[in-house]
């Protein structure tokens, strides 16, 4: 350790330095969208920006934050391009051997271009948008496109991603530099898809978003059932992809879902263990999100019948969602509109899951009889074998009948099953509740 | 983490002809960005003091007061509900908001983070 790192920042530093991240977490997307379109290369642009970030580390705290810090970030930035490219013929070989004509002169201009500011403002929508479609390319793994997408679009460190996602962040950086390594390699172009490629990397994008959201909304890993910062992040990115692709009405039904699903966040569990949607304190739902993600919900059925397109799978779980969200009390349920929605889904979106639920839903429109029909239907199917929700649906529908002692086998093997605890310990309390096995 | 934003002023220090057309546009870009950013959730301007109402309640009786309510100086003009990571990027962003005000406004924000149940 030096000198110098037991000095104490005096507090104004501390608060520059902090500033210095603040403006980062706010502007490093653009800055790196930016930078890719002028140097073809994501690995490159993020250098070029970190070394910006270093310089405002350096400057700012000694002059001031500056009265536009992305200009200030982008025009550094750029600069240490121009450097860069002027100093050192190996980058610039390196940038044409990226297979893009980026010559010595040519880099130095188009980094110098006058009017760029005007430009960028006018673009900075478009790059962004490329770079959302680049950081959830197919080529590149679901974990490398989880971690870029954090990194580049949601302004999250290395560690940051690392943390969230338990694992050690040497193993996140690999991702992350093994990830740029494959876009280079591939000559992933930096563009948005068109034309019927569109709707298929669509589709990755919402995913990857999805899957965010997903992870921090039940954790797969770690003690904590939830991680709200993560859903958090999904949420914003959700909420920009709105912003960037206000036509695509599936992205309208993802942020819908999302909101929706993240109002109920404070009601799902208590004590540490999960609560069942049916058995939540409504009064605990966010009635905030809740709103925002009705409104997410009108955009996505407007932009949905502007193209004459039926609701997309995103949009449907969001009116499912939307559904309890409007009823006060669990028994307000519209269940006959709930179970017409899953009929819709599994139209589009055909999955066993998909059709468990519809029997939950049935169940409760039409009675338990007609619920068991379906899930009897999966059951002989097999598709759900060893998926203890199952049994535990069965089983539901079963007491319900009056088949007591089918009923109980069922939430024994359903608790069987599964593999969380407090849900196990739920199970067995409704099986002991239907009596001694005669 | 969610915080309000609560913008606060002495309505005799304002502009008497109110916001600018430059002050309009700059706040409708800047809201704008913000939205696309993911970090507004509602914001809105609050019209002068004297066409509200205050309603005060005070061992068990209540009075409504009408306004105008010339004691007050320093009136809240305004707010803006904010997603953000970090205290600091709030005050990122309330900074800018003040920023596109210009010089001829003396305004301050105060940021307070929103209780959210864990």
């Amino acid at each position: 350790m030096t000198a110098a790192d037991d000095r104490t920042p005096p507090p104004h530093a501390d608060r520059a330095r902090r500033a210095v991240e603040a403006v980062w977490r706010i502007e490093s997307p653009r800055l790196i969208a930016g930078l890719t379109r002028l140097v073809h290369d994501i690995g490159v642009a993020e250098e070029l920006a970190q070394d910006a970030l270093v310089a405002a580390l350096e400057q700012w705290p000694r002059d001031g934050v500056p009265r536009n810090p992305g200009a200030w970030l982008m025009t550094t930035a750029k600069r240490r391009g121009i450097d860069l490219i002027r100093r050192n013929e190996t980058f610039a070989r390196k940038l044409q051997l990226l297979g893009h004509e980026l010559e010595t002169a040519q880099g130095a201009a188009a980094f110098d271009a006058p009017g760029d500011a005007a430009a960028d403002d006018g673009g900075i929508g478009d790059d962004l948008l490329r770079l959302v479609f680049v950081a959830c390319h197919p080529v590149l793994s679901r974990e490398a496109r989880v971690a870029l997408t954090l990194r580049l679009l949601g302004g999250l460190t290395t560690d940051e991603v690392a943390r969230a996602f338990l694992v050690a962040e040497p193993t996140v950086a690999q991702r992350i530099v093994r990830a740029k390594r494959t876009l280079a390699k591939e000559k992933v172009p930096f563009e948005v898809p068109r034309g019927a490629e569109l709707a298929q990397r669509l589709a990755s994008v919402l995913e990857v978003v999805y899957l965010i959201f997903n992870e921090g909304y039940s954790a797969t890993a770690g003690d904590d059932w939830m991680r709200p910062g993560l859903c958090e992040d999904a949420l914003r990115l959700a909420r920009v992809l709105q912003g960037l692709m206000p036509a695509e009405p599936e992205v309208h039904g993802l942020a819908a879902l999302l909101e929706v699903q993240a109002s109920r966040s404070a009601a799902r569990t208590r004590g540490g263990a999960p609560v069942m949607l049916l058995d939540q304190d409504r009064r605990r739902w966010d009635q905030l999100l809740i709103h925002r993600g009705f409104a997410a919900l009108a955009r996505a059925d407007a932009a949905a019948r502007a193209r004459g397109a039926a609701p997309g799978p995103y949009a449907l779980q969001a009116a499912i969602a939307a559904c309890h969200a409007q009823a006060v009390r669990a028994e307000d349920t519209d269940w006959p509109r709930i179970a017409g929605l899953y009929r819709a889904l599994a139209g589009t979106a055909p999955s066993p899951v998909v059709e468990l639920n519809r029997a939950v839903a049935v169940g409760m429109a039409e009675g338990p009889a007609a619920g068991l029909v379906l899930a009897d239907a999966l059951a002989a199917g097999g598709a759900l074998e060893g998926y203890h929700l199952l049994p535990s649906v069965r089983g539901d529908l079963l007491a319900r009948l009056g088949r007591t002692a089918e009923a109980r086998d069922e939430f024994v093997r359903a608790a069987g099953l599964t593999r969380n605890g407090a849900e196990r310990t739920l199970l067995l309390r409704r099986a002991a509740d239907l009596g001694a096995a005669s | 983490m969610r915080y309000m934003m609560l913008l606060r002023l002495d309505p005799a220090k304002a502009p008497s002809d109110g916001p600018s057309e430059q002050l309009m546009t700059e706040m409708g870009v800047l809201l704008e960005e913000m939205t696309k950013a993911g970090v507004l959730l509602d914001t809105g301007g609050l019209r002068p003091v004297g066409s509200g109402a205050v309603i005060r309640q005070s061992g068990g009786k209540q009075t409504v007061l009408d306004g105008p309510f010339t004691e007050a100086k320093e009136v809240i003009g305004g707010y803006a509900m904010l997603q953000a990571k970090s205290l600091d990027e709030a005050v990122q962003w309330a900074s800018r908001f003040l920023a596109v005000h210009g010089d001829e406004w003396e305004i301050e924000t105060e940021i307070r983070q929103v209780e959210e149940p864990a």
